[in-house]
């Protein structure tokens, strides 16, 4: 059978890693060593640590600005693409839209230190008018930039497909009725393309949810963002069961905003 | 396309997209722009032009075995997430059985968790059966990341194909194997060959999980993680950089 490679890799490298994680975080850790356990001291002590909660909302926050960000960015680009621009020019768009998924973001990361820092290419520019030097870097409109970098292609060629399953006849038949240039793009395009656009933002969530590169070389990782605090706990010795219940509620709180998001996504129409 | 066109508006609406390419890909251009600049901290008005940087990659060893590592990694999990994204793709394209769904959700999951996750709940599961801090480690994680990618492109493939021509070869008394040999593969040809290229570029890119895993055997990406980090010249005591993973039982 052709299916079984699959399902046995993935049962043993992805399901049970991923469950061996919840059965990690109640282990306790005894002389620098993790000893398997039924232990709630690990949650109890991260969930009702401030610093996580405050890391928690962080991320939540940045993620959500993300997602919005980029959709917001996004959807013009990706309506200009769909819509405005003739086939040839469409298919070398998304072409070039690709490129950036073949190269190294972490590159791109360090490219962009260069352009936030204080003597870096943009408040050199800024320099020129007399402007003076704008803290970028090590702040979280840094961090914001880098995520919104990260997600910008991926959303505008989701939102793109999305926007070229519309009915043209829908939008046609919007403009003879007298249906507003604006209110056609809020009233009829955007609910039939609904569905791509809400998984766009989702995958931008998730992408900015669980990413440590920006916060931390551009938002400088104080305060820090949960996936700062994974790599710091695993980083700093041999308290993984921790690291093991924040990711846990990382993932618990992915799920949450995945269903609902899904479940708004597909919602009927109307009411 | 719609009848009332306005210059404007669709003015505004290409610069938005030029926009878009250059926020996007300002930084790959200056990257490269960087690594041919003297400066260390590139700035305006920028240095003198310079191989320097290469010159000091080209020599480092560091550098030269963390290439290794990646192609070998990049290799090795190119042919394993093909064949195991093959199996899937043909799995999906060809069978309808109870639990479909879970089993496409297991096949097609893993990009969604994110990297830290997967390289927290990997170092651990991994290290329990010691196969941490090795480059087996970074293949298998890659092969889990990347099979989905392998999965997708070969299903699409499929879906282009006539269903007829399967049902014809059996006719024609060709058994599953000869029908999957001499009908299928041939028709999917240029996917798996999609999906081989696809998979080696995302492990070769990959750096969290593979940070997490790898131990002492860093890949390229890796590697530059540590120089990120540490923002000092390539090369320069890289051992005090390495996350646990290295310590690890």
């Amino acid at each position: 059978m052709l299916s079984l490679p699959l399902l046995i890799w993935q049962l043993a490298f992805f399901l049970f890693p991923l469950l061996f994680l919840v059965a990690l975080s109640f282990w306790t850790v005894r002389n620098f060593q993790m000893q398997p356990d039924l232990d709630f001291g690990n949650w109890e002590r991260i969930l009702t640590r401030r610093a996580f909660w405050d890391a928690y909302l962080l991320t939540a926050l940045l993620a959500t600005a993300s997602a919005v960000l980029t959709s917001l960015i996004a959807f013009p680009a990706a309506y200009a693409i769909s819509f405005k621009v003739s086939d040839r020019v469409k298919q070398w768009l998304i072409f070039v839209l690709i490129i950036p998924f073949f190269t190294s973001y972490l590159v791109r990361v360090y490219s962009l230190q260069v352009f936030l820092s204080d003597a870096g290419i943009i408040n050199a520019f800024l320099g020129f008018f007399g402007l003076g030097p704008i803290l970028m870097l090590n702040t979280l409109f840094g961090t914001l930039v880098g995520l919104v970098t990260l997600c910008l292609p991926l959303v505008v060629l989701l939102q793109t497909f999305s926007l070229n399953f519309v009915d043209r006849d829908l939008v046609e038949a919007a403009h003879n009725l007298r249906c507003g240039r604006l209110r056609t793009v809020l009233m009829v395009i955007v609910p039939s393309a609904r569905v791509g656009l809400v998984i766009a933002a989702l995958f931008a969530f998730i992408l900015s949810f669980g990413d440590f590169v920006s916060p931390l070389y551009l938002g400088g990782g104080n305060p820090p963002t949960l996936s700062i605090m994974i790599t710091d706990i695993t980083k700093s010795g041999q308290q993984w069961p921790r690291a093991a219940v924040v990711a846990l509620m990382m993932i618990t709180t992915l799920l949450t905003v995945a269903f609902l998001a899904i479940q708004f996504a597909y919602k009927e129409r109307g009411k | 396309m719609t009848g009332n066109r306005n210059i404007v508006i669709e003015a505004l609406l290409r610069l938005h997209v030029l926009a878009c390419l250059i926020f996007i890909f300002a930084p790959i251009l200056g990257s490269f722009v960087f690594s041919l600049n003297s400066d260390r901290f590139p700035s305006l008005p920028l240095g003198h032009f310079s191989l320097e940087w290469y010159r000091l990659i080209w020599e480092d060893p560091f550098v030269w075995s963390g290439f290794f590592n990646t192609v070998i990694v990049g290799l090795c999990v190119a042919v394993i997430a093909t064949l195991l994204g093959f199996g899937g793709a043909y799995t999906d394209y060809r069978y309808k059985f109870v639990g479909k769904n879970v089993y496409l959700a297991l096949a097609l999951l893993p990009p969604t968790i994110p990297v830290v996750i997967m390289g927290l709940a990997m170092l651990a599961f991994l290290s329990r059966i010691n196969l941490s801090g090795s480059t087996i480690s970074v293949i298998i994680a890659h092969g889990v990341m990347c099979s989905p990618f392998a999965m997708a492109i070969i299903r699409l493939r499929l879906s282009q194909m006539d269903p007829d021509l399967e049902a014809a070869s059996w006719n024609l008394g060709g058994n599953e194997w000869a029908t999957l040999r001499h009908v299928i593969v041939p028709f999917a040809r240029p996917a798996i060959f999609a999906a081989l290229f696809i998979t080696m570029a995302v492990s070769f890119d990959e750096f969290a999980v593979a940070w997490f895993v790898s131990g002492l055997n860093e890949t390229l990406p890796v590697k530059i993680l540590g120089f990120l980090q540490g923002q000092v010249s390539p090369g320069s005591t890289p051992s005090a950089r390495l996350p646990s993973s290295a310590r690890s039982r």
